[in-house]
């Protein structure tokens, strides 16, 4: 159970540079301590979320999540709203400062609504529940006989009414109450939660008025673009700045010296010139002359490094992650062995807003504003860069412009901070959509193998698995070279198959470029690898793929691999409050298949694929509709089913859907990153392009499955099924069977 | 450099060959358009120029001062343009950070055809991309300014 209690105002103006009145209501995780202990937080405290009722009506909803499209500004103050009956229409949110009180502000993971969405409606139910007592003291009668109801308390025995605005003062001066009283609505009554409310940026948006990362601006501020090493962990060995000096409106050229150790969060080694404006920053750069020193990654080469880990997981075992009865052994029995190898690319986020971030320096202070889904790691990175106190490093988030996994590192802002304490004057910088592609945390390339037995009836007796790719943690500790259990949670380890024998086994595979995490993360090569692989078995045993798929998962049951041998990370939450339960599987996939005519006969060139991965607690199928005519390939139709549990606003679940599998199908037809020499062989949209519109099918449908379950992950879980869809749609069309990303090597797109 | 931006005379104290986008973000405080690319393969900084939608990365102040431009501030006084409202009404926005350069673009295409087919509306916006996927929506807030047009006839009937 969760706590709330009330906050000071100098509280409330630490965490939201915004100076509160009457009513403000904060909240703490987990339960358990003193409630009195707030103002100086007793240990074990997190405060995550809190309220505020204006006199003059207005209540404001802290949202201390970062928007970089999800909707999530608006959708966890929506269930603030709903519990605490205020009136969406004078309800204004507020964006949060960087704070570690608000507990993790980490907005990544798929996790906003399903960490926060209990601890959301307590906090509207507390403050519902003070505005009642401060009426009930008001007019002299039981809280019993007062009752919130849009925007008001209203006295159940006579015609007396009070605004929330009016209740404020009062209510500001209540004890809060003891969480048991927070009684928290019953679904039936929800006002908000379920409900289409639009985006709270959206008339922004479409005036040009919204305010991104790049949209900051200060005073006196410069503009800075830096030159950074083309590969990993090369230095300056020498530089000539005296043709960039020359360019109007230079002022400076700054060395930016990497800091020794891994890659981590440090910005990479460069030359930042700054200027007054940005095209003078850029022009400047352009005029540097710099020669790198080589660094053990500077002769990597992505295609070689592919083809070594592709060797690597046929060659032979590697070390045992999961085990469940004798795969050997079933294998040799089988009537029918099948393998396959399968490897995908390095892919780069490449969100519209590159990364850009602002900094002020003044004295022992340092404020930034920038779009990051990190905003506390962007405070703690720029006070250790800076040597400033933590308290002493103010974090604005902007709106982000997409990030994708990619702003939750702050080396951007660490550059700004660094050089507008540099140059004594505020500073932007502004990645050019070249450093954005060459600069990135990468997504990680990968190579499976994969090896199954099929019995006289087509059912799969044995599972062999094997996979390598360059594991997250190597950014931090070049010494992980193999992937952890988190990873390969990730749709690997974790298949929901009923198969008697199965194994899995990871491979070694040091990382030669940082490697980040995006939208899906690792469930994007294993949904790939595991997707096609199902498909080739099903066409193998002579079944339906979704018959096939259905049989393979089983009957209905709650998965827990600790018996054998695997430590699966269900996303950091524990299987008892999200279980994995293979009927909401089964269930997207049947739904899946009810909604489109799946089994059709099609013209000669077309054909229906489909895939289904459980990714973040929640499950999603898809199924692409292709084409495929003189070598041109074409997606016709994208289909997907969500059950993502309850769900708080159904139109930006559909639009994470429609834009999820855009994500996915723009991965699977065109993306790829490629190293030669240690440098990116890609560096703008002409050479690594995204989904166009003329790409995009002209269907795209998204189906939510109604449910009471807890809110499970929403921005990731539509795209890992898609990329395994289209390619199995090819081979339904063709007869060609891909087993290399993206398509676009194999066919025009 | 004189330019006429959002009716209004403006004069800069810049380089004839830098880029309207950065005069227009760094030195007027028109920030509703946005960078990118920094190459004219994405959109995001659509403007119009005399009326044609042109990427604002790619035109020079010298080109600039040759017409007349419009930014999205200057599309409409109030957001009421109809391709504004539409969006608004088929909550087309994700992230929203192209989305001015989509609603540059369209507002251009619809100037000059008011009735676009889909394939027409696909080429015409093939130009401008969106990381978030808004594709469908966009395309469906464009049909709705002219198919809202076109079915008030058959209503009458």
């Amino acid at each position: 159970m969760n706590i709330v209690s009330k906050l000071s105002r100098r509280r409330f103006l630490q965490l939201t540079g915004i100076s509160a009145s009457g009513l403000v209501l904060g909240g703490i995780l987990p339960a358990g301590g003193s409630l009195a202990g707030i103002l100086d937080r007793p240990a074990g405290k997190e405060l995550n979320i809190f309220v505020s009722v204006t006199p003059d009506g207005t209540v404001e909803i802290i949202a201390h999540r970062s928007e970089m499209g999800t909707g999530i500004r608006t959708g966890l103050p929506q269930v603030v709203a709903d519990e605490m009956e205020a009136d969406w229409h004078r309800v204004k949110v507020i964006q949060a400062l960087a704070n570690t009180e608000y507990g993790s502000q980490n907005t990544d993971g798929s996790r906003s609504v399903r960490d926060f969405y209990t601890v959301m409606r307590q906090m509207g139910a507390v403050a519902k529940h003070m505005l009642e007592q401060a009426a009930a003291d008001t007019w002299d009668v039981e809280i019993s006989e007062c009752v919130a109801r849009n925007h008001a308390v209203h006295h159940l025995n006579s015609n007396r009414h009070l605004g929330f605005g009016e209740l404020a003062q009062r209510a500001a001066r209540l004890e809060t109450p003891e969480p048991e009283s927070a009684v928290l609505k019953s679904a039936d009554d929800f006002r908000y939660i379920g409900s289409s409310i639009p985006i709270v940026d959206l008339e922004d948006i479409t005036l040009g008025k919204a305010v991104y990362g790049t949209d900051v601006h200060l005073p006196d501020m410069l503009y800075a673009s830096i030159e950074r090493s083309p590969w990993l962990q090369g230095k300056i060995a020498s530089y000539d700045a005296a043709e960039a000096k020359k360019v109007k409106g230079v002022l400076d050229v700054v060395e930016l010296k990497a800091e020794p150790g891994p890659p981590g969060f440090n910005p990479i080694e460069g030359v930042a010139v700054i200027a007054t404006n940005t095209f003078s920053a850029q022009r400047g750069r352009e005029k540097l002359s710099i020669n790198w020193s080589e660094s053990a990654h500077s002769e990597h080469n992505s295609s070689d490094y592919l083809d070594e880990l592709a060797g690597r997981v046929k060659g032979g075992p590697g070390k045992v992650r999961r085990e469940r009865g004798e795969v050997d052994a079933a294998l040799a029995e089988a009537e029918t062995v099948v393998e396959a190898s399968y490897r995908t690319p390095y892919l780069a986020h490449a969100s519209m807003e590159p990364p850009v971030a602002t900094a002020r320096v003044e004295g022992d202070r340092c404020e930034v504003w920038a779009p990051t889904q990190g905003p506390q790691a962007t405070q703690r990175e720029v006070a250790r860069a800076l040597k400033l106190e933590i308290e002493n490093v103010t974090v604005h988030v902007t709106l982000l412009g997409g990030a994708f996994g990619r702003k939750s590192k702050p080396d951007f802002s660490i550059e700004a901070a660094r050089l507008a304490a540099h140059v004594g004057k505020p500073v932007q910088v502004l990645w050019t959509r070249e450093d954005d592609i060459r600069h990135d945390y990468f997504h990680a390339c990968s190579a499976q193998y994969y090896k199954a037995g099929l019995d006289h009836e087509g059912t799969v007796t044995a599972w062999l698995a094997r996979e390598a790719a360059p594991p997250i943690p190597a950014t931090f500790d070049p010494g992980v070279t193999m992937m952890s259990s988190g990873g390969l949670s990730q749709g690997f380890a974790n298949v929901p198959f009923v198969t008697p024998n199965l194994r899995m086994e990871s491979h070694e595979a040091p990382a030669h470029v940082r490697i980040g995490w995006l939208r899906s993360v690792y469930n994007i090569p294993y949904a790939f690898g595991v997707g096609s692989f199902v498909d080739e078995l099903a066409h193998a045993a002579g079944k339906d793929p979704a018959e096939f798929w259905l049989e393979l998962i089983g009957r209905d049951r709650l998965l827990d691999f600790s018996d054998e041998g695997f430590d699966y990370s269900n996303y950091g939450r524990s299987l008892a409050d999200f279980p994995y339960d293979t009927a909401r599987t089964k269930g997207v996939l049947r739904k899946l298949v009810d909604s489109i005519p799946w089994g059709e006969i099609l013209p000669s060139g077309q054909g229906w694929g489909l895939s289904v991965a459980h990714s973040f607690l929640s499950d999603v199928a898809v199924a692409s509709k292709v084409e495929v005519k003189d070598g041109r390939l074409k997606v016709l139709e994208l289909h997907g089913v969500i059950d993502a549990g309850r769900v708080v606003n159904p139109d930006r679940v559909h639009a994470q859907m429609e834009g999820g599998m855009i994500f996915g199908m723009s991965l699977a037809l065109n993306g790829e990153i490629t190293f030669a020499e240690g440098k990116t062989g890609q560096f703008n949209f002409h050479n690594y392009p995204i989904a166009r519109m003329d790409q995009t099918p002209a269907i795209i449908r998204s189906h939510i499955t109604p449910s009471t379950a807890a809110p499970s992950g929403v921005g990731e879980p539509p795209t890992p099924p898609v990329a395994p869809s289209i390619a199995n749609a090819v081979f339904a069309a063709t007869g060609k069977r891909i087993r290399e990303l993206p398509l676009g090597k194999h066919f025009d797109v | 450099m004189k330019l006429t931006i959002n009716g209004k005379t403006v004069e800069l104290d810049a380089e004839p060959d830098m880029p309207l986008l950065w005069a227009l973000r760094d030195m007027l405080g028109l920030r509703g358009t946005k960078y990118a690319c920094g190459m004219g393969v994405c959109g995001s900084c659509t403007v119009h120029l005399d009326g044609e939608a042109v990427r604002s990365c790619q035109l020079t102040l010298e080109g600039a001062a040759e017409g007349e431009i419009t930014t999205i501030e200057g599309l409409s006084e109030d957001g009421s343009h109809p391709l504004q409202v539409a969006w608004r009404e088929h909550n087309v926005p994700q992230c929203g950070y192209c989305q001015p350069g989509q609603i540059m673009s369209a507002s251009a295409l619809l100037a000059a055809n008011a009735a676009p087919s889909d394939t027409e509306i696909n080429n015409m916006m093939a130009g401008n991309l969106c990381r978030c996927g808004t594709y469908p929506r966009i395309r469906a807030a464009i049909k709705s300014t002219f198919a809202n047009a076109a079915a008030a006839p058959e209503d009458e009937q």
